[in-house]
């Protein structure tokens, strides 16, 4: 039977320290973010004004925190006026202690430019996101597998089923009040008969 | 009786045109045997050489070198329950196989194996050899049909399309070779026997007569009667990695072994319809040419030599086995095996003997070639799709072979049309 | 409707009632046991006699949770766990994550622990892709070549072992650095494997990529624009078969990928035969980066100074890696513990089978297996 964890994270293993005598490079300063103003944010900035609440690079990457009322339009002028082409991933985090729990995150890529943007939009448990299908086809997937993890939903999403887990499931799994062990206790019991966590 | 079974020893026919009951029936269990020990080794050869083209060993654990595998397999087979689907037609269900496996054996009714060495020679033996192994279509469709499950049922069909599909083509050269076999004296024949007494009188294999043509036809032949039986690269009714299982899908223990036993013995059938036509069946290389009683006696003397030449090998890998008691049991098989190998090999040296066995030697080292050709083409070529494989039989080896036989008309023709145009 | 509704299949509403022989569609389930589809993918097809009219990927087969599994574990922990993504380059894995989370410590690889990430990673893309090539090869049907494959790999897989103790999932790579410097015998292996591998490779191309029936059935087949590979976010040998040149190690160099010499290998048709040269050609340029790897291979420590409990700042990054398969990003979020707060694993494979419907769509039945094949996904890194 496997444990039941009791909340306290494992024992970590630790890191390995530096082996050779030789001395190591010196440890870059860590990262902070810092603001990103560039002719990018400021288009973005005069289109939309209160809607991009900030705009910031961390660790050399950039990225946009916007209002979920515009994120569409913004993911759209993206696409359309400045190159960004390419949808890299789509995916969610959940920060249950937060007002709006669940952040959005789309990672658009222009080839053109070799540049990466990172677009971040505050959803409330419950509420719907847009989907970016209309834009981009490879964006069914990842939001079906957002549905399916975090059960965030997408208006206008053509087929908007579970992907990962049993279609009848029933939970989020990759939410913070999901029990890393936690199973659905009637799914397996009516489709595999055994008892969950045999 | 004791009479009647004297007598023919001394006739110069086959038995069946000699009307001799006994030795029909004698012969018929020989073939019969002879047949089922060539596809048992088949089975051998085929996973053999197949593993060594793909860098790895094959069988090796049961018996020495894997020489009794094909056994333990029949064994398995055999001892396996026989499943039959419950909504499966039952009767069909049991007939399909065995009908497979009539087909496959009876068209070895009329293949020469020597002058006089065949069950009978019918006047009409090619004929007979082609319809009978167009029967082995009604088997295959009736095991997808009986299985009652439309997986095998669409494979069935499939295969049954590419079946008569590449028969057209393999009867347009027959027909071609049949027509060869009138060049010299002007009367053809269809008997099995006197195609390969043509060749003898014109002094040359079919295969090799009036270049390319003879060449073509064989090579026609050869592609269609891969496609013929089901194998590589045409096997997509019965290949695992695609989607449909095949007819064989509900079949299982026996009756699969069955199907696999026809498939061998077709093979071997329609080889020995393509050495018979082609390359000069139980002829042995530069029977006019190298003629005379020396060269006779040192080509009879080659099957002793072969036998004796593999005895030796035997006991060559004999030597390198390791001595560790595991292997001896292993170890003394291979010695004995070799041993049996020697003896057969060294009674076929004897003057009586070698004789008789030199004709059924050199057709089974021609078929032999034909079976490896076919193991060659399983193991280096991707499959054709389905599509593609029946516009190969159609619109590629179909067009060929009607060009093969009316080139050989005109070449039979020739003096006629020289004489004509040169008037 | 059977009380079993998992095993039912969606499309079968299409067609209630109805045998077979009644409609002109067929509707076939292929998988998930399978000796074909690579690992547990269930595809469920529609047919018209041969065609394919529709087609629907079922996955989750291999689900494991491992983005769950990685919030319960310290960031040095979750590493094993990553090679078991793309389990046939599990190499790659390990770099891509490596580097993520370095990039969110702000910690600087030293140069040789750099390359000999490098060596190790392209020798994994090669081990990878003769994995590709033998079971690709082995779906349309030609047996042999998938044992010349295997057998050449095992070559590669024999330096693994003695480099980090596995074959397979082999944790080559910890953060900061490599865990272990190269052993007594590691460069003249590795040379060894650039010798002999170049000329094998040629054997595989004159065994496959000059036969016809090879051509027959992968010219045309599973076709792709460039336009859809880009609109379906399809990154790797299926976006260069289609003429994009589009490699991370060229565009974005990571792990010194700008020292070396190496050309982009890019198809023009789209078809599963351009994607079958693209990436055969890829492994010749894995041997050059290899050999140049090898004997530019400096002094130096093999492993940046990194706090025993790594605890990176609150933040976030995205590193993206040009992995076998294509592009293996790993979306990283920290909330200062020492445990991550959210780790996204952008699977190449998982993108890349979304344009199964596009490729198969009024293609053969027959076609079907070769397209998957052609796609090269791993269900370890689709599912997670």
């Amino acid at each position: 039977m496997p444990e039941v964890p009791d909340g306290n994270p494992p024992n970590p293993v630790p890191a390995q320290a530096a082996t050779t005598p030789a001395a190591a490079p010196a440890a870059a300063p860590k990262p902070v973010p810092q603001p990103w103003d560039c002719e990018l944010v400021q288009q973005l900035k005069n289109s939309y004004g209160s809607g991009i609440h900030d705009a910031a690079t961390f660790a050399g990457q950039n990225y946009l925190v916007v209002d979920r009322a515009v994120c569409h339009d913004v993911l759209l002028y993206l696409y359309q006026q400045l190159g960004y082409t390419s949808l890299t991933d789509l995916t969610a985090v959940h920060y249950p202690k937060d007002e709006l729990p669940f952040e959005m995150v789309w990672i658009l890529f222009s080839m053109a430019a070799n540049e990466r943007v990172r677009v971040k939009a505050r959803f409330a448990d419950e509420e719907s996101a847009p989907t970016v299908t209309d834009r981009w086809v490879g964006a069914n997937w990842m939001e079906r597998e957002v549905y399916d993890m975090f059960g965030i939903r997408f208006t206008g999403h053509p087929d908007l089923r579970r992907i990962l887990m049993p279609d009848e499931w029933t939970g989020h799994p990759l939410r913070k009040d999901y029990d890393p062990h936690k199973q659905d206790e009637v799914w397996v019991r009516k489709n595999l008969g055994i008892e969950s966590g045999q | 009786m004791i009479q009647s079974i004297l007598q023919y020893l001394h006739s110069d026919v086959t038995p069946g045109v000699a009307g001799n009951l006994f030795w029909v029936v004698v012969y018929v269990l020989l073939v019969f045997a002879g047949i089922s020990v060539g596809v048992i080794f088949m089975n051998w050869f085929e996973r053999k050489i197949m593993a060594h083209m793909q860098v790895r060993m094959g069988p090796m654990r049961v018996g020495p070198h894997g020489l009794l595998q094909p056994i333990a397999d029949a064994l398995k087979l055999i001892i396996k329950e026989d499943l039959m689907p419950a909504n499966a037609d039952k009767i069909v269900f049991w007939f399909a196989p065995v009908c497979v496996v009539m087909t496959a054996f009876c068209g070895f009714i009329v293949v020469p194996f020597g002058p006089t060495h065949a069950i009978t020679d019918m006047n009409i033996g090619v004929l007979f050899m082609l319809g009978v192994s167009s029967l082995g279509v009604l088997g295959v469709i009736m095991a997808g049909w009986a299985s009652n499950s439309h997986y095998p049922l669409m494979g069935s069909l499939r295969s049954g399309a590419q079946m008569v599909s590449y028969e057209i083509a393999m009867s347009m050269t027959v027909v071609s070779a049949v027509m060869m076999t009138s060049m010299a004296t002007g009367t053809g024949t269809l008997s099995m026997i006197g195609i390969v007494q043509a060749q003898l009188q014109q002094h040359t294999w079919f295969a090799f007569s009036f270049f390319p043509v003879g060449l073509t036809a064989l090579g026609v032949f050869s592609i269609a009667m891969v496609a013929e039986t089901n194998r590589a690269p045409f096997d997509l009714p019965e290949a695992e990695s695609e989607l449909v299982a095949g007819f064989l899908t509900e079949y299982s223990g026996f009756r699969w072994s069955l199907f696999f036993l026809a498939e061998y013995a077709g093979m071997i059938a329609v080889s020995s319809i393509a050495t018979t036509l082609w390359l000069g069946g139980w002829l042995r290389p530069f029977p006019n040419l190298l003629g005379g009683k020396n060269w006779d006696t040192a080509f009879s003397l080659v099957p002793g030599i072969t036998f004796v030449a593999l005895a030796a090998l035997c006991l060559f890998y004999f030597t390198r086995m390791p001595s560790i008691r595991a292997m001896r049991a292993d170890a003394r098989g291979l010695a004995a095996f070799g041993g049996v190998l020697g003896v057969i090999g060294i009674v076929m040296l004897l003057p009586g003997v070698r004789v008789r066995v030199q004709d059924i030697y050199w057709f089974t080292l021609k078929v032999g070639f034909f079976m490896y050709l076919y193991i060659w083409y399983r193991t280096t070529f991707p499959r054709y799709r389905f599509d593609q494989l029946m516009k190969i039989g159609w619109k590629v080896l179909l067009p060929i072979s009607i060009g093969v036989v009316i080139m050989t008309a005109l070449i039979g023709v020739r003096q006629e049309l020289l004489a004509l145009v040169w008037r | 409707m059977s009380d079993n509704r998992f095993y039912d299949s969606p499309i079968e509403e299409v067609a209630p009632g109805n045998t077979f022989l009644d409609s002109n569609e067929l509707v076939l389930n292929m998988g998930p046991q399978h000796p074909s589809t690579h690992g547990v993918l269930r595809v469920i097809l529609k047919l018209d006699g041969e065609k394919v009219n529709g087609i629907e990927c079922v996955i989750g087969y291999l689900h494991r949770g491992i983005e769950k599994v990685a919030e319960h574990r310290t960031w040095a922990q979750f590493g094993p766990f990553v090679d078991r993504l793309d389990y046939t380059a599990a190499v790659s894995n390990s770099l891509g994550y490596c580097l993520a989370v370095e990039k969110l410590l702000g910690v600087e690889v030293p140069k040789r622990a750099q390359y000999l990430r490098v060596i190790l990673t392209e020798l994994c893309r090669l081990a990878s892709h003769q994995v590709w090539l033998g079971t690709h090869v082995l779906d349309i049907g030609a047996v042999t070549p998938l044992f010349y494959a295997f057998r050449d790999r095992e070559d590669i897989l024999n330096v693994f072992e003695k480099y980090c103790g596995a074959r397979l999932t082999t944790h080559a790579f910890r953060i900061g650095g490599c865990r272990w410097d190269a052993y007594a015998g590691f460069a003249e292996q590795v040379l060894h494997i650039c010798d002999d591998l170049g000329p094998k490779i040629d054997e595989y191309r004159d065994l496959i990529t000059g036969n016809r029936i090879w051509l027959q059935r992968t010219k045309n087949v599973g076709v792709i624009s460039a336009e859809d590979c880009i609109a379906y976010g399809i990154t790797g040998p299926v976006l260069r078969g289609s003429g994009v040149e589009w490699d991370l190690r060229k565009k974005q160099p990571y792990s010194s990928y700008e020292d070396f010499d190496f050309d982009i290998p890019i198809g023009t048709a789209g078809d599963t035969f351009d994607r079958y040269v693209v990436r055969v050609e890829e492994m010749h340029q894995s041997i050059r980066i290899i050999r140049q790897a090898t004997e530019g291979l400096m002094e130096g420590p093999i492993i940046a100074k990194v706090p025993k409990v790594i605890k990176p700042p609150v933040g976030e990054v995205y590193v993206s890696i040009e992995a076998p398969k294509g592009e293996l990003g790993f979306f990283l979020v920290s909330n200062g513990s020492a445990m991550p707060y959210r780790v996204r694993v952008r699977p190449p494979s998982f993108i890349n089978l979304q344009a199964l419907e596009k490729m198969a769509k009024g293609s053969l039945v027959a076609d079907v297996v070769a397209i998957i094949g052609t796609l090269d996904i791993v269900l370890g890194e689709v599912d997670r």
